[in-house]
């Protein structure tokens, strides 16, 4: 029977992009998928004839710079290209507009307030100061602080630097940042409501927090710190939709060799004195390898495919109590033409870049409130983009699809399972709240793919439909992701390996956490490092 | 109302034929010069531009680049005696790309000549070139040459997209146009040539037109283009694809030699990697005993692609044999990050007897005011930073 240098159970982006460095490194490397496409969670899908969604994510700033270049990406067919002009609106239908250039956002921040304008500059200068910082974090493996290890003392020495280059009073303020609320953090910037909801939207987008809880704040900062081209918070969308993204590091994985076999769902890791030496897959087959990567998410991979006797004790619970909680929903449409909003001027930059229904602060507590007592919001937070107002790929002509990310909605309703019918209500509130901002919205719809957390976690296999693989807060993250002590890719079982955003630097579209398994297990098999460096140090 | 006379009339540039449409667009009244006419350098956001031409469509305008019409029996002759490249035997209706030296073979400028008939060729050039055509023609008994700089209107018309919009502009056919073809229509009441060719080293055309069509064709390609991401993209933007292409630049990549002051601080074909466009083959042409010799002899310098590596782009750096910076063997001309490759690219020109050897940049880039030096390692690269496929397929295939 053949034996793989490495089985990569998942061919999500991560788990791609480790099996594409294993595979770079000479090793015979073989993913396997139990959808019968692969993508994971960054993913194409035409399924209405003509308009290719992407399904889950859409778009795209965390993505590592350095492995897009070092691995090819463009040659495999991946652009990634920015996009300008989001509006956000409040719920008296006021608009707030991001403008490319910071003449013209001033101008129209002081028409909210003077002060606000002001502020905004130190605002964007302490964000840039955390988002630099966190940023040098990315593409490196999280020290043990419990180990004296020479490398892990390394690294903490390098954190350590480069904490203390803040200064003291950021050091300071740093340390409260983790903690604190997206709210509470903009209180010290901005007296204007819709300012400071827009700023706070970030910091609840896919995470089981509201604007006012504890920890948000980071969320925030994980959403900004990522940057196109150099440009710090800006975002992209990958031209082809975001399996473009995927389908590249997957073509760059058999330029290297490497396998990848679709419709082949693991029901189990097989595990023997103590060592993990394969998969078996639902259909019963059972492939062997050296090493077995799992790019699921933390609670997945232990308490699904695994057997809890395999385990030592403690990780089944570590994992059956990993914070992994369903808060989002998404909805693709296709739509007949390009939507006009109230109050929005009707020109080629504004009217196509994304759209955010922030409402206000108290607003977004509110649609959290709904979540907490397990319905989805009635009037919720929605992040709308339509890609295909910038990319000519993804839609006819003169037509468009529109993606929206709706907080909240719960994976669990208070009345029982998730059913269509439910779903789809779901989805009317969504819209209801769309066309309030887009007269005749409803008019231009073609189809609509309504996805809550009960789908996402059917369809993607994320716990929870928690787009982060596991929530972003102080407790599980850097050497606390996913498990304190099992921060560094390596698993309990002797062999094994997490590759997925369950681990650092956590979850978004960055290929950082399969690449920085991929650098760990080529340490354990001795083999040359394959995996660059970020390459921004300088900056 | 009194009419004011401007005082400063003399000093405001021409505007183009497309100038109208352009200033509506121009949001960060961001103009520059060229030729003598007031030119976009960029109109809402340099990247946001440079994607339309490699996402989408854009435009940009060549109204002021030079356009001599040049006809008479003696026309190819005369055309064949002033460009290092073969130009006998071209069909009617192609365009191809050339240069021009010095008797010294130094460049004097690089350009496009197409052939319209069997006696009628346009060449375009981005300097003013009427001087050097003048002394070029004596000799030549049957040739006329006309300036039609400011008589044509052209739009260059770049980015994956373009073909589509064309289409449904109504070109008929302009999908089997292959590259560096010429192709005819009629176009409301007037003649509409297309070419297709270009800066950006992506899909594109170029559309020339009688100036009172100009903005009749503005409109209707951008009522064509609505649905697919058209914008007016200005020099930056162009800049940037052009670099990305390979392709050189006057002013950046060479000094055009009438107005290079010191010796041999211009450029031969060879240094500028064209030696391609010089052809021995063919009967005798300016500057070709000079190019015989510096063929035999090698280029001081070669111009060379170079990916750095780093983010920080290399402008103005100088190269060195060594880490240490102790050898000085070249510099940059132009030096960017490729938003769409993902890499720190440049053109530089390279001592040729270093080109094998390692090479070392010096960058200078600014950190919140503070100057920061760093050496960054260079890799040569062969072939152009981007080159898609859809630029030489034809028909193209969908963007």
């Amino acid at each position: 029977m053949k034996r793989y240098d490495a089985i990569i159970i998942g061919a999500g982006h991560n788990g791609l992009t480790n099996a594409a460095y294993l595979a770079k490194a000479g090793l015979d490397v073989l993913v396997v998928e139990k959808n019968e496409y692969i993508g994971g969670a960054a993913v194409s899908r035409e399924l209405h004839s003509g308009f290719t969604y992407s399904s889950c994510s859409y778009v795209c700033s965390m993505m590592r710079q350095a492995i897009h270049r070092d691995l090819n990406l463009t040659k495999h067919g991946l652009v990634l290209v920015p996009y300008l002009g989001s509006v956000a609106f409040g719920d008296d239908g006021s608009t707030l507009v991001s403008y490319p250039t910071e003449g013209a956002g001033y101008n129209q921040l002081r028409r909210y307030s003077p002060h606000d304008a002001d502020s905004m500059f130190r605002f964007q200068a302490d964000l840039t100061r955390y988002s630099q910082l966190i940023r040098k974090t990315l593409l490196r493996t999280p020290p043990d602080p419990t180990s004296f290890r020479p490398r892990d003392i390394r690294e903490m020495l390098f954190l350590a630097r480069q904490f203390w280059a803040l200064g003291e009073k950021e050091l300071y303020e740093y340390i409260r940042f983790f903690t604190m609320s997206a709210a509470e953090y903009l209180e010290d910037y901005f007296e204007d409501d819709l300012v400071k909801a827009t700023m706070a939207s970030p910091g609840i987008i896919g995470t089981a927090l509201g604007v006012y809880s504890p920890g948000s704040a980071y969320i925030l900062l994980h959403h900004v710190m990522g940057d196109v081209d150099g440009n710090i918070g800006a975002w992209g969308l990958a031209r082809g939709g975001m399996g473009a993204i995927s389908n590249a590091i997957a073509g760059a994985l058999q330029e290297h060799g490497g396998e990848i076999r679709t419709n082949a769902g693991v029901r189990q890791i097989l595990v023997k004195d103590g060592k993990a030496f394969g998969v078996a897959l639902e259909n019963g087959d059972e492939l062997h390898a050296r090493i077995v990567v799992s790019n699921l998410d933390a609670k997945r991979t232990f308490t699904q495919i695994m057997d809890k006797d395999d385990l030592p004790p403690g990780i089944y619970k570590k994992a059956k109590n990993f914070k992994i909680r369903g808060s989002s929903g998404k909805i693709n449409i296709a739509l007949s033409g390009l939507p006009k909003f109230t109050g929005v001027p009707d020109n080629r930059y504004v009217n196509r870049g994304g759209q955010t229904f922030v409402g206000s602060l108290e607003t977004m507590e509110r649609a959290y409130d709904c979540w907490k007592h397990g319905r989805w919001s009635d009037d919720p937070f929605i992040e709308s983009v339509i890609p295909s107002a910038w990319d000519p790929t993804v839609a006819p002509p003169g037509q468009h699809w529109m993606s929206n990310f709706v907080q909240y909605c719960p994976s669990e309703l208070a009345d029982g399972p998730w059913t269509p019918e439910k779903r789809d209500q779901f989805g009317q509130t969504v819209i209801d709240k769309i066309e309030r901002y887009s007269p005749g919205f409803k008019d231009l719809i073609l189809h609509m793919e309504i996805r809550t957390p009960f789908e996402i976690e059917a369809e993607v296999g994320l716990t929870e439909g928690n787009i982060f693989q596991g929530e972003l807060t102080i407790d599980q993250l850097l050497f606390n992701r996913p498990f304190p002590g099992y921060a560094q890719y390596r698993m309990p079982i002797k062999n094994m390996y997490m590759c997925g955003s369950s681990t650092h630097p956590g979850g978004g579209v960055s290929s950082a956490c399969g690449a920085n398994a991929a650098r760990e297990i080529l340490l354990d098999l001795r083999r040359p490092n394959t995996v660059p460096e970020d390459d921004f140090y300088d900056e | 109302m009194m009419k004011t006379e401007d005082r400063w009339a003399g000093e405001r540039l021409k505007e183009t034929h497309f100038h109208p449409r352009e200033a509506a667009l121009n949001l960060r009244d961001a103009w520059s010069s060229w030729n003598g006419y007031k030119f976009a350098d960029y109109y809402y956001d340099t990247e946001y531009e440079y994607f339309c031409v490699r996402n989408s469509c854009g435009t940009y305008d060549i109204c002021p680049m030079q356009k001599y019409e040049i006809t008479g029996g003696d026309a190819e002759a005369m055309l064949n005696r002033m460009v290092t490249r073969n130009i006998v035997g071209m069909s009617e209706n192609r365009v191809t790309y050339v240069c021009w030296c010095t008797d010294e073979g130094r460049m004097i400028d690089d350009g496009t000549i197409f052939k319209l008939g069997p006696e009628k060729f346009m060449l375009t050039c981005g300097s003013p070139c009427l001087a050097w055509l003048e002394k070029s023609v004596f000799g030549f008994g049957d040739v006329k040459f006309v300036d039609m700089s400011d008589k044509i209107a052209a739009l260059s018309f770049q980015g994956p997209t373009t073909c589509a919009v064309l289409k449904k502009l109504g070109l008929k056919g302009i999908e089997n146009l292959k590259p560096y073809n010429i192709k005819h229509f009629s176009f409301q009441g007037g003649k509409l040539m297309v070419s297709r060719t270009g800066f950006t080293g992506d899909l594109g055309y170029e559309l020339w037109i009688a100036p009172k069509y100009a903005l009749g064709l503005w409109d209707a390609l951008y009522a064509a283009g609505e649905d697919f991401g058209i914008q007016p993209y200005g020099e930056a933007a162009t800049n940037m694809a052009r670099l990305e292409a390979g392709f050189i630049m006057p002013d950046m990549e060479f000094n055009e030699a009438l107005k290079t002051v010191h010796f041999r601080y211009d450029q031969t074909p060879f240094g500028l990697n064209l030696g391609w466009l010089v052809d021995f083959k063919k009967p005798h042409f300016n500057g070709r005993r000079a190019l015989l010799q510096e063929r035999s002899k090698g280029p001081e310098y070669t111009l060379t692609k170079l990916d750095i590596e780093g983010n920080k782009p290399a402008e103005e750096a100088t190269l060195y044999c060594d880490k240490r910076c102790t050898r000085q063997i070249g510099y940059v001309t132009s030096a960017m990050w490729s938003p769409v490759v993902k890499a720190n690219i440049a053109l530089a020109m390279i001592k040729t007897e270093y080109l094998q050897g390692d090479i070392w940049a010096e960058i200078y880039f600014g950190k919140e005011l503070r100057q920061t030096r760093k050496v960054a390692k260079c890799t040569v690269q062969k072939k152009p930073f981007w080159a898609p496929a859809r630029a030489r397929a034809t028909p193209p295939q969908a963007y």
